[in-house]
């Protein structure tokens, strides 16, 4: 009972803290703005550890951050292959594979008024589906191992990045276009000086989406086979020996991996598009 | 996060004629190569059931014939090629192999048999509209918390958007053996899952859409002296609609997903999602196939549902 006090008393504490900080002078500091969430985290992190032990949750329904913490401490050697056979192996090769090959079928595409036409609303279409669904197939058909995994990765990031790859290279105005033609650029010139770079916003855009997808993927698609290793492997396996503590290690990995991807796509995104209105302000 | 590519049915109803076509062919392009791939897909098979059956054919022996590519050995037996699109378990059904038993799967059998797509897909369905009625409630609820306090959208918002780059539906399995543990299962453990895969999304899309109207029209209410709540029901909630119905979209189709992903540790009972895996134990590819285009069907149904709701309630406010 007394944890669970303790618990409470955080929370009132934690939260009176950010009352302060957010309604404060300094509120619209950085420092301030990055203090304010990382506080609330902390709190939500302390508030679980005393409330497992307090009211003495069960293992098998939500283990201490502490147990999982030690749990990764414990098992960095498994949690870093898992890490290399489904995100290096699994989901980044299928996201370079996939993405590039949605840039080039988009710059097909986009010579064609036709085709663009009849192939942004079947990809739209196409971006809202349950792709994860084919991993049963692409399982049967590139086996086990991680080449069935970037597969997968590569149908699931096709899509996005086609229709934002189409929709960019579209971004240019008919003035500006005109203002190549004046200066008698070629195809390849106007599309490289004016083309591209317009639609960098829309490029990175796909490619950020697509690093969500790329790991959702690569984990999903285990579930339906995959060898003895692996992030989604583990998962489900931990999840079959009631071994939760594990199973939330792994989730950790994918959690850090996953804004780690994004993070630096967007890190990269900022240093291509600098002169975009959203990046200078 | 930037929201994704516009989607909206306004695109579709400028140039309803200058798109049918086009579109027409893009489909035809698509079946034309599917069909093609069919023969090096599943040309190793036919040619073993006409050997089986005492057609000669090149080469004779089996082990030289796994080591060849489809392509090649099709083009020594094109006598068996018309059979890749009619084989029992072919690596790669036809697509009319796929649409019959689509057909057979959910118009000829009754609703209620095992066998039913119609049976499997409601049992997904359901478990998706309740995860996604709560996510989408409970997202929204969220969302007005945030915008009229301070310090919720400091503390939460942050976590909010780092949320979206997460694969959270790695957390499905867990849930549904946790909640199988005390007791729940059945719909509602799909249904968490779907709720939470729903939930993010419209919390960061509707804090968006809550935020839309700039400062000169909240200075005009505050020249009326309008209360907060009138602010709020007479300006920021309609303002928000379009986002509103953006996050709709991809959180329903965000809500399949999870429903699916959530059938798979149970094990193959029922719904879509236990279909595809019964069909990859058992190597059913048709089945796996007309699973698949099940839940397609589902996903672009709902979608195009919400899409209607959200043109005819733009319309009555007079926003499209």
């Amino acid at each position: 009972m007394m944890l669970v006090g303790a618990a409470f008393l955080i929370w009132v504490l934690g939260w009176w803290m950010n009352v302060r900080l957010a309604n404060g002078p300094a509120a619209d500091t950085r420092g301030v703005k990055l203090l304010v969430p990382v506080i609330f985290g902390v709190t939500v992190l302390l508030v679980w550890e005393l409330l497992v032990w307090g009211l003495e949750v069960p293992l098998v329904i939500l283990p201490a951050p502490s147990l999982i913490a030690t749990r990764f401490a414990q098992s960095t050697s498994i949690l870093w292959q898992d890490f290399q056979q489904t995100f290096v192996k699994g989901a980044l090769s299928g996201y370079f594979i996939g993405c590039s090959a949605a840039f080039l079928m988009a710059i097909a595409v986009d010579r064609s008024d036709f085709l663009r036409r009849g192939l942004l609303p079947v990809g739209n279409f196409v971006a809202a589906l349950p792709i994860v669904g084919t991993a049963p197939i692409l399982v049967m058909w590139f086996g086990f191992d991680w080449h069935s995994k970037a597969a997968v990765v590569v149908v699931m990031v096709f899509f996005p990045m086609l229709i934002n790859t189409v929709a960019g290279l579209r971004e240019t105005t008919a003035m500006q276009r005109d203002l190549m033609e004046t200066y008698a650029a070629s195809y390849w010139q106007s599309f490289f000086k004016l083309r591209l770079p317009a639609a960098m916003p829309f490029i990175f855009n796909g490619l950020k989406i697509s690093t969500t997808l790329a790991l959702i993927g690569a984990i999903v698609a285990e579930f339906f086979g995959s060898p003895t290793v692996g992030m989604g492997f583990r998962i489900s396996t931990s999840v079959g020996q009631l071994a939760l503590d594990m199973v939330w290690a792994e989730i950790v990995v994918a959690a850090l991996a996953g804004t780690a991807f994004y993070g630096v796509m967007a890190l990269i995104e900022k240093g291509v598009t600098f002169w975009h209105p959203s990046q200078r302000g | 996060m930037t929201e994704p590519v516009d989607t909206t049915p306004s695109r579709w109803a400028s140039g309803v004629t200058g798109i049918v076509f086009p579109v027409l062919v893009v489909l035809a392009i698509i079946t034309a190569i599917w069909y093609a791939v069919c023969v090096p897909m599943n040309i190793h098979g036919a040619v073993q059931s006409a050997e089986r059956a005492g057609v000669v054919v090149i080469p004779e022996d089996a082990k030289t014939r796994r080591e060849m590519g489809g392509v090649a050995l099709a083009l020594q037996n094109t006598g068996e090629i018309s059979d890749v699109w009619s084989q029992d378990r072919p690596r790669l059904p036809a697509p009319h192999q796929v649409a019959v038993e689509l057909w057979k799967t959910t118009v000829l059998k009754k609703v209620t048999s095992k066998r039913s797509l119609i049976y499997h897909g409601w049992i997904t369905l359901s478990a998706t509209l309740l995860g996604f009625a709560f996510g989408t409630g409970l997202g929204i609820l969220l969302a007005i918390g945030i915008v009229h306090s301070r310090v919720m959208d400091m503390s939460v918002m942050p976590w909010a958007i780092i949320s979206q780059t997460i694969p959270i539906i790695a957390l499905a399995p867990m849930i549904i053996v946790v909640l199988y543990s005390i007791g729940v299962q059945g719909i509602i453990p799909k249904a968490v899952i779907s709720a939470y895969l729903s939930f993010f999304p419209v919390v960061v899309g509707m804090v968006k859409g809550l935020r839309s109207p700039d400062a000169m029209q909240l200075d005009l209410l505050r020249t009326y002296s309008a209360s907060k709540a009138q602010g709020f029901w007479k300006l920021r909630l309609p303002a928000s609609m379009p986002y509103l119905f953006t996050s709709l979209k991809i959180g329903i189709a965000a809500s399949l997903v999870g429903a699916i992903v959530g059938e798979l540790p149970t094990g193959a009972v029922s719904g879509l999602g236990a279909r595809l895996l019964a069909g990859s134990y058992y190597g059913q590819t048709v089945q796996i196939w007309s699973a698949l285009f099940a839940a397609a069907i589902l996903a672009a149904c709902l979608v195009a549902i919400l899409g209607v709701i959200e043109r005819v309630t733009l319309k009555r406010m007079g926003m499209a």
